[in-house]
């Protein structure tokens, strides 16, 4: 297990990068305490699966410098930073059963037999693949395959950090979730670094305790799944994360208070804003705006029943549309609509950042 | 996915069996006719039953031309196989060297066939052949046309030079389309370049190489062309596999049926062997 | 109307499959079913990976012959009609475009082939561009364009022809989490007033809710349920169609009922709502949403269970709790931040009120609401 830093690090895919838009990774300093669960999320093209491969050795950065525990490790091989990694598909040895797939890593290594058997038999049953040791590996199923993989690397007792790259890409949907269960449930038990690289907010948010959010080679927030979720820095955070995504309308602020739609409308950190700018931004979750007798007038426009809450879409008079969730037993006012947006969970933003 | 039945597709493959039963069907049959009937000239054929292929199964001329065929064909694929495969190990996978090697590799199969025997005629010659000369240089009297050793040593040559390029392509399109994560896997478990053969490459290299031995099989066992343009079967019978012993019977003393004979049973045989050959492969994979 | 005039009626613009089978050797792919799809409406074939979605859209689509039964559109038998004959359009998953031609040229093709005049196809494209939101795009090639793009493509080409029949197998699929979000929500107004049936193929139960339309749940073959979808949703009409419909998975547990009260297990008491006192006693198999079990009383919910953490999740606004109730693991799911430790005890409050009940071989008796 290990601490792991990234210091100054930047990357490029090109020889000799000039611009901004030449490097993968724009530069960062970034810092992760042993045995934690991370998740670096981000849409297609954001530079997560670079950074991914930087950490486990499969790439060398053009600038700056990583260190697990202290220990420069920058130059070293994947193999001697002693990482294991899950692939987006399952990377198994075909013609070895199981438990020779499970014991591979530790073969070459020159562990001793009874220890081999030892820790893949307790590994076997922590991913509940103890029934199917005898079998080939090629006829598992695409989950159990995946678990092997995992097993793979939870085998080794001197992995510093096991990373995960959109391992639930292949797996059935309905199986998603138990999967997903089990990871968490395995780094509860265990407690190693684990990194997770995924574009599914379900999945970062649920297996991680801290989230890396990115965006074009850049890091745009880092925080538990419940700050991304109350207080996202960026508007892009707020928009990416959450189903539907955190609504972001135009405003202006008066006296320490937006004023929006002809509202005036109180947010946890309009009282902060010094300038003078008439191009901010306003942004609230849809699950806190509900229904009031008095706030901004909006015409309901759509309805969708998602089963346990319904998402409705309003539009204000000059045409900005407001998304709400409605829980499953409370009513939609038909006409003469006005909504309020919870002051703690409203936030003002400049040029995207929130203002502090 | 399920095709649709389309009664027009029939209409498609009319002019093909047309063509394959004026072309193949038809002689094939001819064949068949002149292997079950014996004349003595003047186009008077009698019914002799399954007498010629008794004939020719208890000759020993037959057999001792199939046994040289199966050392031919044993010996081409055990050199080919390996060294195909270790060269398309060798070859880069990325990078401007890529297609300069495929092009090297593709040049020897461009060749007509006779072209090849042709030039390899003129290679092994002892006093002006690169080969002969060199071979002599370094002390081996060599001489094809006198020494049956030399001669075999020269068609076997001839032939991996004519054809490894074909195994090699096959491996190499094979190990081309292992995903890099299999690599990158194996370097994460500290597996040593053995076992990433072993237990990556190979296995997934098993069509390819099935394909490709199968078709070296089939190839070798019907070798005529390079082999009679440099040995014409000698020196006396020594090179003389099936294929020229065939020939020899059907024109050389134009006996039509036991020639006749002769060719299905070779064609059995082929059928035979390779039937076997995928059957035992296909039966892993499906295991 | 009498039954003549009303089978005149549904004829007019409708899909209509007639106890179709599928059968591939001796394997059944697809049981006995009959589906009447209206036009204009929007169909959702809701089932795991498998269930024989794809092979449903084929028959329809004329790309496939069933084994037994009739496939008739707007009054005319169309069964064993080759899909090139039909005026059908598809998507699949993966992004289908034909790499050498310009977007334009990609969504004109099947213009192109119908022969239309340039001055047509020019109109149609243009306006097709458009509503998928391409017009700056149409110069450039597939690969140039990201994966949303790709498939908006696909889709513009798949409404540009005008089909009676627009089959959409699982096309979101392949694209990223917020992507598919985005496209979801538009996708409803891509077919608002035409006159086209669409059927849309999914794993995803949030997908099928969303759309709103109509759903077909499926599960190993069966088309287990049709109708609307927050009636399907609401009325399961057996165990199977509540379990396909259902993410995270409902919770299910064998229970008996006697009196006001419901048993599970040993230790597990809980009161009968309102909708199921009027039912027999005896063993019934009791299904609960997971969002119908919360860690807060909620409007006067009083009944509640207790088990041991397994697993806490949180996602952003909500909770979900996975719970040992000594022998079977329920899954509670709510709004709201709600922190567990992982091995403690925790209490949760079950919503009787929207329980279902089935009985022995599977069928609804009451439940939901």
């Amino acid at each position: 297990m290990a601490k792991i830093l990234l210091s100054e690090l930047r990357h490029s895919y090109m020889a000799s990068p000039q611009g901004d838009a030449d490097w993968a990774l724009k530069k960062f300093t970034l810092e992760w305490a042993d045995g934690g669960a991370y998740a670096l999320l981000g849409p297609s093209g954001c530079g997560k699966t670079t950074l991914l491969n930087l950490i486990s050795g499969l790439l060398v950065p053009t600038e700056g410098r990583i260190l697990f525990d202290g220990r420069d490790v920058t130059a070293a091989s994947p193999e001697e930073r002693n990482i294991a990694q899950v692939f987006q598909f399952p990377v198994i040895y075909d013609t070895m059963t199981v438990y020779d797939n499970l014991a591979f890593p530790l073969r070459n290594r020159r562990v001793n037999a009874h220890e081999i058997d030892q820790r893949v038999r307790e590994v076997a049953t922590m991913l509940e693949l103890d029934s199917m040791l005898k079998q080939r590996a090629a006829g598992l199923t695409a989950d159990g395959k995946q678990k092997i993989s995992l097993g793979r690397g939870l085998v080794r007792s001197d992995v510093n950090v096991i990373m995960f790259d959109e391992p639930l890409t292949v797996i059935d949907p309905h199986l998603k979730w138990v999967l997903r269960s089990k990871l968490k449930e395995l780094h509860q038990r265990i407690r190693r670094t684990m990194i997770y690289v995924t574009h599914d907010q379900t999945e970062a948010l649920t297996f991680a305790d801290q989230v890396v959010v990115m965006k074009d080679g850049e890091i745009v927030q880092v925080g538990t799944p419940v700050e991304l979720f109350e207080k996202p820095s960026h508007t892009f955070v707020g928009h990416f994360i959450g189903s539907p995504g955190m609504n972001v309308l135009p405003c202006e602020v008066r006296g320490g208070r937006a004023i929006f739609a002809g509202e005036s409308i109180e947010t946890a950190n309009g009282a902060k804003y010094r300038g003078e700018s008439k191009s901010l931004q306003l942004g609230v979750r849809p699950e806190f705006v509900s229904f009031s007798s008095e706030g901004v007038p909006v015409q309901v426009v759509k309805v969708v029943d998602a089963g346990r809450y319904r998402i409705v879409d309003t539009t204000t008079g000059a045409g900005d549309m407001i998304k709400m969730l409605v829980p499953e037993d409370e009513r939609i006012p038909e006409a003469g609509a006005r909504l309020r947006f919870a002051p703690e969970r409203t936030q003002i933003y400049e040029n995207g950042w929130m203002v502090t | 996915m399920n095709k649709t039945v389309n009664q027009r597709a029939w209409l498609f493959v009319l002019p093909v069996v047309l063509l394959v039963a004026f072309s193949a069907i038809i002689p094939l049959m001819t064949v068949v006719n002149y292997s079950v009937q014996e004349s003595f000239g003047e186009n008077q054929f009698f019914w002799a039953g399954v007498g010629w292929f008794e004939k020719v199964l208890h000759d020993d001329r037959f057999h001792a031309s199939l046994m040289r065929q199966i050392l031919f064909t044993a010996t081409i694929l055990a050199v080919e196989v390996p060294l195909g495969l270790a060269i398309a190990l060798a070859m880069p996978r990325k990078g401007p060297w890529v297609s300069v090697c495929l092009v090297l590799m593709a040049l020897p199969l461009l060749i007509p066939w006779n072209v090849v025997g042709a030039m390899w005629n003129i290679m092994a010659l002892p006093d002006i052949g690169l080969l002969g000369r060199g071979m002599n240089a370094l002390g081996w009297e060599y001489n094809y046309t006198r020494q049956p050793f030399a001669a075999w040593f020269t068609i076997v040559l001839m032939d991996v030079w004519h054809w490894t390029s074909l195994v090699v392509l096959l491996c190499y399109a094979g190990l081309v389309s292992i995903p890099d994560a299999y690599y990158q896997a194996a370097k994460i478990d500290g597996a040593r370049p053995w076992a990433v053969f072993r237990y990556i490459q190979l296995p997934k290299l098993k069509y390819v190489l099935t394909i490709a031995i199968l078709l070296r099989f089939m190839d070798s066992f019907m070798i005529y062309t390079e082999v009679v343009v440099v040995t014409g079967g000698g020196p006396g019978n020594s090179t003389t596999f099936l294929s020229i012993d065939l020939v020899k019977t059907a024109l050389g003393q134009f006996d039509l049926g036991p020639a006749a004979a002769m060719s299905l049973i070779y064609f059995l045989i082929i059928l035979l062997l390779s039937w076997l050959f995928y059957t035992l492969m296909m039966r892993n994979e499906a295991r | 109307m009498g039954p003549a005039s009303r089978d005149w009626a549904v004829g007019l613009m409708s899909l209509e499959l007639r106890k179709i089978t599928k059968r591939v050797g001796a394997e059944v792919t697809i049981y006995e079913t009959s589906l009447v799809l209206e036009a204009g409406s929007f169909n959702t074939l809701l089932g795991p990976t498998l269930a024989g979605k794809t092979t449903l859209m084929q028959l329809m689509a004329g790309l496939d012959r069933p084994t037994s039964g009739e496939i008739w559109f707007r009054g005319t038998n169309v069964t064993g009609v080759p899909v090139q004959k039909r005026n059908v359009s598809m998507v699949y998953q993966q992004f289908i475009n034909y790499p050498n031609f310009t977007v334009f040229e990609n969504i004109a093709s099947p213009l192109r082939v119908a022969g239309l005049a340039t001055s047509e196809i020019d109109r149609r494209v243009g306006r097709a561009a458009e509503l998928l939101r391409l017009t700056p795009m149409l110069k450039r090639r597939p690969s140039e364009l990201s994966g949303g793009q790709q498939q908006r493509t696909a889709i513009a080409r798949a409404i540009v022809k005008d089909s009676d029949l627009i089959l959409l197998d699982e096309p979101l699929a392949n694209l990223d989490y917020k992507l598919r979000e985005e496209l979801r929500d538009e996708l409803p107004r891509f077919f608002a007033d035409r006159e086209c049936i669409v059927v849309y193929a999914t794993t995803e139960p949030t997908e099928a809710l969303l759309f709103g339309g109509n759903t077909a749940t499926l599960s190993a073959g069966r088309v287990t349920q049709f109708g609307s979808t927050a009636d399907i949703y609401r009325r399961p009409t057996d165990l199977i169609s509540a379990q396909v419909f259902s993410d995270p998975p409902i919770n299910i547990a064998a229970a008996t009922k006697s009196g006001g009260e419901v048993r599970i297990g040993e230790a597990i008491r809980l009161p009968v709502g309102a909708t199921a006192t009027g039912i027999p006693d005896g063993r019934y198999t009791i299904g609960i949403r997971p969002h119908h079990i919360r860690p807060q009383a909620r409007n006067g919910v009083s009944a509640s269970i207790e088990g041991t953490v397994l697993i806490a999740e949180l996602s952003g606004s909500e909770s979900a709790v996975h719970v040992d109730l000594g022998g079977q693991t329920w899954v509670s799911q709510s709004h709201g931040i709600h922190p567990f430790q992982v091995g403690s005890r925790a209490k949760l409050y079950v919503d009787m009120e929207h329980a279902f009940f089935f009985d022995a071989e599977g069928r609804l008796v009451t439940g939901g609401a």
